[in-house]
């Protein structure tokens, strides 16, 4: 959610060229998106611990019901899973819009991208009711826990991208943003195409080993 | 270079917007002085300072926790503290220590020194590094409430600082204190986390030029490791905190025993973590006495890119040890085995390091200052922890000394005999650059031998005892048994320990009313070698006046000393001709903000929801959220404080407004006109 102080990339560049100076870090990349990348390290570990919990109980379901492709609806998962993995082409799309300085397809690709989370969230939560209808509650075994647990996290680490982009585009609208902060969209996607990937991990463990 | 500021570039006339204050409600905290300009710093000086005092603070509470244990067991069946009131005493005595004491005064010195060691301005993010600091203290504050909120003793955590499963359930401790625990560690967690990211990134992109990495002091790298062991731990612990919160709070599954969950993925969870802690705890230690020694013995740090090398190696290998504090709870042979070899391995770096301690001051011309003799007592006593550690790593030896007085003792000569002696260290050798007056060294000898005989008589007993057979963790022994006469000798150690943190905190008070008829100590008066003693003392709060341009390892002493033809070291320079007088005006740094401490406020109020009342979570997830939204519009440098630029403060939140070359004082003032009226004239122009 950064914040794009001049509203001019020109002055930037002019500045650039006269000068020779650029805000120069150590390592060329800029100390946000270092920062995104170091916090990404962080978040493997997290997502590492969840699924590791998940592995160990997945056979453990007490009298409930258990990771099976009868319990899963695996075709519906799969659907939200590909309208996931939809949204990294439009965040692409977004942070190539926001190079370019296009700023009309900037705000297309932002809010298609956040729409696209929206319905996986969505497709979550839809699939939480179905599962709790069916008696997989919270509670109700080692795995039901490990399972909520792990999916859950990973929907908030969607649902906290999600408002990152609509901050971003909210951006775009009052005209903060301008191609010399491209980086803002990068630093975004950065992070969505993170959470993807690690849902990728999840589809596998939970779904496709059921 | 002159100041400029970015709207003076603009050769096309167009208009420039600088978006600013769009809410336009609040303004930003302006005081340079009194308490707001403690309360809304992003000063890093400052922001370290408040580290060590309330590590200082939380270091009373823990040493009081000590002695009401040593108390207890002075003599056998003691009935100071009920079996109950033992177990919380102990388990905060723990988690006091590590996380509220050790850890933030870890952070107090890298917060204060990193920075200038690499010779920059401010930490890569300022407001950040605000809010680590006041998510800790919320952290702290509110993992010590637990002594009295529902009543004196009633809801404080038991479990030992480990607080294994499924003791940790709701059905074993029915109170609310393994609730504390697990949601403190996690508001602590957050600071830490901050923290890391923040100075990884302070030390990876903000190094003056010609600063590469391998020209870092040793401080600065024991530091770098330290943050990516807190980055890669902190995650794995959060984790086990959630997962047991969910237990407690919400009826889940995952330490449940009746539901067949299994116990020992605690014990995983939290070792993984907890073994890299004891280095995040070390190693901060191991990098203030490599900056001591080499500057009392006057010589180099013997054998540089090993020390280096070492302590990268030990935090690789820290991560594939964790198994040897789970020796006896049935992980199977081949487990013990490997993790068993594993940990023996770990003895090599640290063994490199400590005979490169040694190497250092052989031969040299040693000054015994009380900094010295506290990183001397620092390679002696962590070298006893560190053979008893040996001895663990023997899984047949361990399986008769896990759960002893042996382990206790074992730890503390890590943990005090290593991180917080090497700390002290570490007062005495920058308490003039952080407050410009030297502590007394009278004083100081008696500080140090009074801690290290009192250590000595607390923790080396302990040995005996558990090898006789005494329980960690028991409230209580029978008479005969051959407890007596050494568990009476520890508990008046303890108080020999006390009388010496006394005595330096009453150097310190005594230091600062001799100081006043003393001359000024100057910006190096340990002749030391790192950059922090290039500048003024006590640090000026824009660190450098210009610029530095580093040529080598221990730039600052290549300033003040040269070679002969005969190759010997010749003085060139004094440190007054080479070092920064802090006269620099008009330096712009990154400006104080309301909203770190502000969003650190919601953190105890979400806690406490979650335990009691789920309106106290909207209250401080209104101060987080609302918090956010300030920071986030707010901009990071106030335009109306802009007096002259530079180029060194932090990158906050993408800002790049402010960009300008660092000039001599003298072009700075004569620009500043220019600048000034450039950033009027594009907030006038502000749509
Ligand atoms: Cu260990």
């Amino acid at each position: 959610m950064a914040e794009a102080v001049l509203d001019h990339a020109d002055a930037h560049d002019a500045h650039d060229a006269h000068e020779g100076h650029v805000h120069k870090t150590n390592t060329g990349m800029s100390n946000n998106k270092l920062a995104m990348w170091v916090f990404l390290g962080s978040e493997c570990l997290l997502f590492g611990g969840l699924i590791s919990t998940y592995l160990l109980y997945r056979h453990n379901i007490q009298d409930g019901p258990g990771p099976s492709e009868e319990f899963f609806d695996i075709p519906f998962t799969s659907a939200s899973s590909f309208v996931l993995l939809m949204s990294s082409l439009t965040m692409v799309l977004a942070h190539s819009a926001a190079e370019r300085g296009d700023q009309k397809r900037l705000k297309i690709w932002l809010l298609s991208t956040a729409l696209l989370g929206s319905v996986f969230v969505s497709g979550q939560i839809y699939e939480f009711t179905v599962f709790v209808r069916e008696g997989l509650g919270w509670s109700t075994s080692p795995f039901s826990s490990a399972f909520y647990a792990l999916t859950g996290f990973h929907g908030v680490h969607v649902t906290i991208g999600i408002i990152m982009l609509l901050s971003t585009f909210i951006s775009t609208l009052r005209g903060r943003m301008h191609p010399g902060n491209a980086e803002t969209v990068e630093i975004v996607g950065l992070y969505w195409h993170f959470v993807d990937i690690v849902w990728v991990f999840i589809f596998t463990v939970i779904y496709l080993a059921a | 270079m002159a100041i400029i500021e970015n709207p003076l570039e603009l050769e096309s006339g167009d208009v420039v917007r600088v978006a600013e204050r769009p809410l336009g409600v609040l303004t930003r905290p302006s005081g340079n002085t009194g308490w707001q300009s403690w309360l809304f710093t992003v000063d890093h000086k400052r922001i370290g300072i408040m580290y060590g005092a309330f590590a200082m603070f939380f270091f009373l509470i823990g040493g009081l926790e000590a002695l009401a244990i040593r108390l207890q067991l002075a003599v056998p069946n003691g009935k100071i503290l009920s079996p109950e009131t033992y177990n919380q005493v102990f388990t905060m005595h723990g988690v006091t220590m590590i996380f509220l004491v050790i850890m933030p005064l870890a952070a107090a010195f890298a917060n204060y020194l990193l920075p200038l060691q690499l010779g920059a301005r401010d930490v890569a993010f300022p407001r950040m590094n605000a809010l680590s600091l006041w998510v800790f203290l919320a952290g702290g504050i509110f993992l010590c409430s637990s002594l009295f909120i529902g009543g004196w003793f009633e809801n404080v955590p038991n479990g030992g600082w480990f607080n294994y499963a499924p003791n940790s359930g709701t059905l074993f401790s029915p109170t609310k204190g393994i609730d504390f625990y697990a949601i403190g560690l996690q508001i602590l967690g957050i600071a830490s986390l901050v923290s890391a990211i923040n100075l990884i990134v302070t030390t990876l992109n903000m190094r003056a030029e010609g600063m590469s990495l391998m020209r870092m002091p040793v401080l600065s790298w024991m530091l770098l490791v330290v943050q990516f062991l807190l980055l890669f731990a902190l995650p794995v612990i959060t984790v086990a905190l959630f997962l047991l919160m969910f237990d407690r709070l919400w009826g889940a599954n995952f330490f449940n025993v009746e539901m067949g969950a299994d116990p020992l993925l605690w014990q995983h969870l939290f070792w993984i973590f907890g073994h890299p802690e004891v280095y995040i705890l070390i190693l901060p230690s191991f990098g203030i006495i490599s900056e001591v020694i080499p500057v009392f013995s006057r010589k180099p740090i013997f054998g540089y890119s090993f020390m280096v090398g070492s302590g990268i190696a030990i935090g690789f290998l820290g991560w594939g040890v964790w198994a040897h504090h789970m020796f006896v709870s049935g992980i199977g042979p081949i487990s013990v085995a490997a993790f068993s070899v594993s940990t023996m391995m770990i003895a090599v770096p640290t063994g490199v390091k400590i005979l490169n301690w040694v190497a250092t001051m052989w031969g040299g011309r040693i000054q015994l200052t009380t900094a010295m003799l506290f990183a001397v007592g620092v390679v002696s006593m962590f070298t006893i922890g560190g053979l008893s550690g040996v001895t663990h790593a023997a899984s047949a030896a361990d399986t008769q000394q896990t759960d002893t007085y042996y382990i206790v003792a074992h730890f503390h000569y890590v943990i005090f005999g290593g991180a917080l002696l090497g700390i002290f260290s570490g007062f005495y050798f920058w308490w003039p650059k952080m407050f410009g007056y030297k502590l007394n060294e009278t004083w100081g000898k008696w500080n140090f031998w009074l801690q290290i005989v009192g250590f000595n008589l607390t923790f080396g007993p302990m040995h005996i005892l558990g090898l006789q057979g005494m329980s960690r963790r028991i409230d209580s022994y029978d008479p005969g048994y051959g407890f007596e006469l050494w568990n009476m000798v520890s508990s008046i150690g303890s108080f020999v320990i006390f009388a010496g943190v006394f005595i330096f905190l009453i150097n310190v008070f005594v230091s600062k009313r001799q100081a006043e008829h003393l001359p000024p100590v100057g910006p190096d008066p340990w002749d030391a070698r790192s950059l922090e003693w290039m500048t003024a003392s006590p640090t000026p709060e824009h660190n450098f006046d210009t610029e530095i341009v580093i040529d080598s390892l221990d730039h600052f002493w290549h300033q003040k000393y040269g070679y002969d033809d005969d190759g010997n070291v010749v003085r060139i320079a004094y440190a007054e001709d080479v070092a920064h007088d802090g006269s620099a005006t008009n330096v712009h740094l990154p400006s104080p903000s309301y909203w770190p401490i502000v969003l650190a406020s919601g953190f105890p109020f979400v806690g406490y929801g979650l335990i009691y009342n789920y309106w106290l979570c909207a209250i401080g997830g209104f101060l987080i959220v609302g918090a956010i939204f300030g920071w986030v519009f707010e901009h990071p440098d106030d335009p109306d404080a802009a007096h002259g630029h530079h180029d060194d403060h932090g990158d906050d939140d993408g800002h790049d407004g402010h960009e300008v070359d660092e000039g001599t004082t003298e072009n700075a003032e004569a620009d500043l006109v220019t600048a000034d009226s450039a950033t009027d004239a594009g907030e006038a122009s502000d749509g």
